[in-house]
């Protein structure tokens, strides 16, 4: 049995040992031919009478990473796979109750259903290995735990602990699992194979049985049908409903498994689960996370986009201009990332100022403990706030965070570029002005790039890297190094109006505004965005972009435009907020909302005189579509136009960058989850009723007809 | 079809359904017999002619489980042969109790037979029976499920109530139940409870408090911020109802009814049955009705109801002289009197369940002999009495005076 996928080797002990090794791969995962093996491991060990105790290890650096996604996305028999689920059920179980002591070596990461094959076996224990990861995250990627998860954590360890585990896909290090009873032991890492066989020479021949197959055996902390049962789900349900507005069916079918297979005998809780685990696995929702939060996020993680052959480069000096929100922000993420940063701006307050803000920030790393002072005091040192322009000699890169005004820009790059080497790269933070344009200011253009960041720069992860008409591949290639470097996310987007975020996020604010025109309750528009999965309404978002700063937007693009700028009734809202009424948005005094300190807002009562409303008012699902397929249908455009390269930056930008709805993968996500046919017929219907902006594209009806393949990831 | 009379309707007093309230040591089967006893004695009945005794109770768990009707009828000394049922539909339990015996009567198929109500909510408080409406994931999502408190907020919200709209009407109950109690208006119902030396343990309905005012309710706390805004029921409720940027949470312990304990039987018969035991009817039903509504909201059903059962009479809200809306919510109460356009004068005027009491599963019966006792006391003739019912029901019974 060589070949085995997991070797089976019984020793003269009697301690039989599988060890998961899968030759092919660089991570155990479990798929059909791992399962099998693994079926056949165990129905050896349990068979063979000399078997007196099960050892199950990994041959790799880590346990299991979990179940092989790209078979749960091959999935195509709901009945075969709910057969597969069922049958790994009974295979645990006999594992479980076979009568001969398990023990499990977790010599590193398990996740999923590898810590599943964990709770199955009597004894867990883990190396002391901080970097691995222990727990069941499949709520995250849309899934349920399918390989009895649901059934024995709350069984292990009281419904209430267990389902904030199973509902939040929390994962922990060894020390923290022994903590919440995950594992039974840690110990010293390289030693755990040891460890367990061990406990099980000291524990053959005993009647070693599961907690919940033992006589007399209680749920901890109360049953289903308890008070304690009835208060726990009766409270976990609004939460969990608040918090995914139901758009996100697997944390319901998690609390089912538990509420349903918890208050019946194990092997029939564990046939709900596999019927709720077959759902979860064929939902849409599933799909597109998995689409776009697992395979689509490590694509661009791995920078699949960077122009190939030209080396890495490591960035050592890093200038930024202007000490504002951004430029602040930038500099506490490069020094976090071990980067000497000058800090220019006019004046020294300005450039202290904006080395205060990393101080703030590593302050409040330090009082949740998740920096040391050391550590803090050496990302402050890298910082080097400034007023002298030569303080930037030996910079790699300088990225210009100034005001959003092209002579200031032009002015500063000057000045930057005058003194950096040759092969030093100048970028923009800029969130709307042409780079191409910018560049013009650049004795060297093709070294000229946008680097555009989002706010608070801390916590958001995504970088849009602007090539501009004369950025050449290798400031294109580096500038992503520097992105890498600061563990950030970098999208390539190619130099147009808006980029691609900023662009694709204002048709969905531009939506609202127009529901606005037409009469619809205020309350109602805004609702049906963060009903429809996105973090704010397009009002509440329009007051925090500024209603100013988007009325000063249009009326830029009207100017560079020209006669080709169609006007519409976007501007009338937004002139008339500004101008007449005086309402700035939400650091200004109120927008579309008023804002009291300590007070939750209201809708600015001024509102209903300006846009009197107009009864009836529409079906939720209209308003929810229409401010939803009018991003995907613009971000369509921006991947025909190259405005993006792939569907895959198009999904994740858009997740990263203003927060579409993970449910649906992505605003192209959204087109591949509904059918391109289904979303060119919607498209054609919102267009007949609200204007052509919603026309879908040529190429959108091709594929809606089959004539040409879906967008390339 | 055959016409249903109502010959009699008892009621016990309503206690304040804790452990300080005066009928917290009285066991629901006991409770629930007070008023069945009081019935025969009142009435020479023979009780083996009773062709079933039917009772509503919200929480049949524990105690108050095991069919209480029947047992309650055998301790109550009925006959054996006087069978009884339980029924739910949860706060309307005690007039679909009513509705029901009024049916069977109806339906040419029993004779004699009583309908009521019970609910010691001191002994099993709310939710006793746990439930899967609001446990089961799937449902409570499928629903939308709020508890009633929400709804109630939910409802002021939408129409706009105030908290100053609400605490008015809640002062209105106390004053209109303390001027009922001081004219005697409630004492040909009402049946004295006893302990089991025949001490009487409570005569009249504890909670009225008539010196309440719209400023001595402004002190107290919204009951239901904490469920809306930390629990998530708000979101859950605003997912249903999307032009609701916020549910405002204005109800409170003195605006919503009274936690209480309490029982009530009503006896109905046909005219020959009557006639057999000499009995006077005091009036016949007209028509009886309940509906779903939105389940989120809830509790928007009683005008619904009553527009049914007033439909199948041949009537109209104009021909009917008072009405008897149950004061689970003083919101519920202002929408009805919005939706109807019926006047505050004819609804409640012996006051409701914000200042008496709300023992759930015995309310709808209470509030029918209330109804009865108070067309009579003015002399008039139609009335109505409905309830708001959880999980986005109404039910209605209509009645009319009847000469000899």
């Amino acid at each position: 049995m060589n070949e085995e996928i997991f070797r089976f080797s019984v020793g003269g002990d009697g301690v039989a040992t599988l060890t998961f090794d899968d030759s092919g791969r660089s991570m155990n995962v479990l798929n059909e031919a791992s399962l099998a093996s693994l079926y056949r491991g165990i129905e050896a060990a349990v068979a063979d009478p000399q078997v007196k105790a099960v050892l199950i290890e990994s041959g790799k650096d880590d346990f299991i990473a979990g179940a092989d996604l790209d078979m749960v996305l091959a999935f195509d028999d709901r009945e075969k796979t709910f057969q597969d689920t069922l049958a790994l059920h009974r295979h645990l179980r006999r594992l479980e109750t076979c009568g001969k002591p398990v023990a499990v070596a977790i010599n590193g990461t398990a996740l999923g259903g590898g810590f599943e094959l964990c709770l199955a076996c009597h004894r867990r224990i883990a190396g002391d290995r901080p970097k691995a990861r222990i727990g069941l995250p499949e709520v995250t990627l849309g899934l349920l735990p399918g390989g009895g998860g649901t059934q024995r954590l709350p069984r292990l360890l009281g419904i209430r602990a267990a389902l904030p585990l199973l509902l939040e896909g929390k994962t922990v290090a060894p020390a923290a699992a022994l903590e919440l009873g995950l594992v039974h032991e840690v110990v010293p890492a390289g030693s755990e194979s040891e460890a367990a066989r061990a406990w099980l020479l000291a524990n053959i021949g005993k009647d070693i049985l599961q907690p919940w197959d033992a006589k007399g055996y209680r749920i901890p902390g109360g049953p289903v049908q308890s008070p304690q049962g009835m208060e726990t789900f009766f409270a976990g349900n609004p939460m969990t409903l608040a918090k995914t507005r139901d758009n996100y069916p697997a944390p319901r079918w998690i609390l089912s498994c538990v509420y349903e297979g918890l208050q019946t005998d194990f092997d029939t809780g564990c046939r709900t689960e596999a019927a709720y685990f077959v759902e979860a696995a064929f939902s849409p929702e599933a799909r597109a996370m998995i689409r776009t939060v697992f395979i689509g996020m490590g694509r661009v993680k791995r920078q699949s986009a960077r122009p190939t052959g030209i080396a890495p480069r490591r960035f050592s000096r890093v200038g930024v201009l202007g000490a504002g929100m951004m430029g602040a922000g930038i500099a506490f993420a490069q020094a976090s990332a071990g980067i000497d940063t000058v800090l220019l701006d006019v004046t020294t307050e300005a450039a202290e100022r904006g080395k205060r803000h990393a101080q703030d920030l590593l302050d409040r790393r330090m009082a949740k403990g998740r920096t040391t002072q050391e550590a803090a005091a050496a990302v402050l040192a890298r910082i080097l706030p400034t007023t002298d322009y030569d303080a930037l000699a030996g910079c790699d890169l300088v990225i210009e965070a100034v005001f959003e005004d092209r002579a200031i820009k032009a002015e500063v790059t000057r000045a930057a570029e005058a003194r950096l080497a040759r092969d030093a790269i100048v970028a923009s933070n800029t969130s709307t002005l042409p780079i191409t344009g910018l560049a013009r200011a650049c004795a060297r253009p093709e070294r000229f790039i946008g680097l555009h960041f989002f706010s608070p720069v801390d916590r958001m992860e995504l970088v849009e890297v602007i090539v501009g008409e004369a950025t050449s591949d290798e400031t294109l290639a580096h500038a992503m190094d520097y992105v890498k470097q600061i563990r950030k996310i970098a999208i390539v987007v190619r130099d147009s109006r808006g980029f691609y975020t900023s662009r694709v996020c204002a048709s969905y604010v531009r939506e609202g505004l127009r529901m606005l025109t037409e009469g619809i309750a205020p309350a109602l528009i805004d609702n049906a965005g963060t009903l429809a999965g996105m973090p704010v309404g397009p009002l509440a978002l329009a007051d925090e972009l500024a209603l100013d700063t988007i009325l000063r937007i249009n009326r830029q693009n009207a100017a560079d435009l020209g006669a080709e700028y169609e006007r519409s009734p976007v501007d009338d809202v937004v002139e008339t907020m500004v101008e007449r009424c005086h309402r700035l948005g939400k650091a200004r005094g109120g927008g579309f909302y008023d804002y009291e300190p300590g007070r939750h807002r209201r809708i600015w009562p001024g509102l209903a005189e300006r846009f009197p409303r107009r009864d009836p008012q529409p079906a939720l699902d209209v308003l929810q579509r229409r401010l939803l397929h009018v991003q995907a249908i613009d971000a369509a455009r921006c991947l025909e136009a190259g405005v993006v390269r792939s569907a895959t930056d198009a999904d994740v930008g858009a997740l990263l960058g203003w927060g579409f709805p993970v449910c649906r993968g992505g605003p192209i996500g959204l087109i591949r989850q509904l059918g391109a046919a289904t979303f060119c017929a919607e498209c054609d219907g919102l267009a007949a009723a609200y204007g052509p902006r919603f026309t879908p594209t040529e190429r959108l009806r091709r594929i809606a007809r089959g004539d040409e393949p879906f967008y390339a990831d | 079809m055959t016409e249903a009379y109502i010959y009699d309707a008892v009621r016990t007093p309503r206690g304040r359904g804790r452990r300080d309230g005066a009928l917290h040591a009285v066991t629901p089967v006991r409770l629930a017999a007070t008023p069945l006893a009081a019935l025969a004695q009142r009435n020479p009945i023979d009780t083996a002619a009773i062709d079933d005794v039917v009772f509503g109770c919200v929480e049949p768990v524990g105690e108050q489980s095991c069919d209480i009707a029947r047992i309650a009828a055998l301790v109550a000394g009925y006959d054996i042969a006087a069978p009884g049922t339980q029924v739910n539909r949860f706060c309307a339990s005690g007039l679909e109790a009513c509705n029901i015996a009024a049916g069977q009567i109806m339906a040419g198929q029993s004779d004699l037979v009583v309908g009521g109500g019970v609910e010691s909510m001191s002994r099993v408080p709310m939710m006793s029976s746990g439930g899967m409406w609001a446990t089961d994931p799937q449902v409570a999502a499928l629903t939308h499920f709020v508890p009633q408190g929400i709804s109630a907020d939910l409802l002021a919200t939408l129409h706009g109530y105030s908290r100053r709209d609400l605490d008015a009407y809640a002062a209105q109950s106390h004053r209109r139940a303390a001027a009922a109690q001081a004219a005697g208006a409630f004492d040909r119902s009402l049946v004295p409870v006893r302990d089991v030396g025949g001490r009487v343990v409570l005569t009249t309905d504890e909670g009225v408090r008539p010196d309440t005012t719209v400023e001595s309710l402004a002190s107290l706390k919204p009951a239901f911020a904490d469920q809306g805004e930390k629990l998530g029921f708000d979101a859950v409720a605003i997912a249903r109802y999307p032009e609701v940027l916020r549910v405002e949470h204005l109800h409170h312990a003195g605006n919503s009814s009274a936690i209480v304990d309490g029982a009530a039987a009503v006896l109905f018969g046909t005219r020959a049955a009557g006639a057999r035991f000499g009995l006077t009817p005091r009036a016949r039903v007209r028509a009886f009705a309940s509906v779903g509504t939105e389940p989120t909201i809830m509790l928007t059903g009683p005008s619904f109801a009553v527009e049914k059962a007033l439909r199948r009479a041949g009537m109209d809200a104009r021909d009917v002289d008072l009405f008897e809306v149950n004061e689970a919510f003083a919101a519920v109460v202002l929408r009805f009197m919005e939706a109807t356009g019926v006047p505050h004068d004819r609804i409640n005027v012996a006051g409701g369940a914000i200042a008496l009491g709300h023992p759930l599963g015995a309310t709808g019966a209470m509030i029918l002999g209330v109804l009865l006792d108070e067309l009579e006391r003015r002399d008039l003739t139609v009335g109505v009495a409905t309830l708001c019912v959880g999980a986005g029901m109404g039910t209605a019974m209509l009645i009319e005076r009847v000469q000899g």
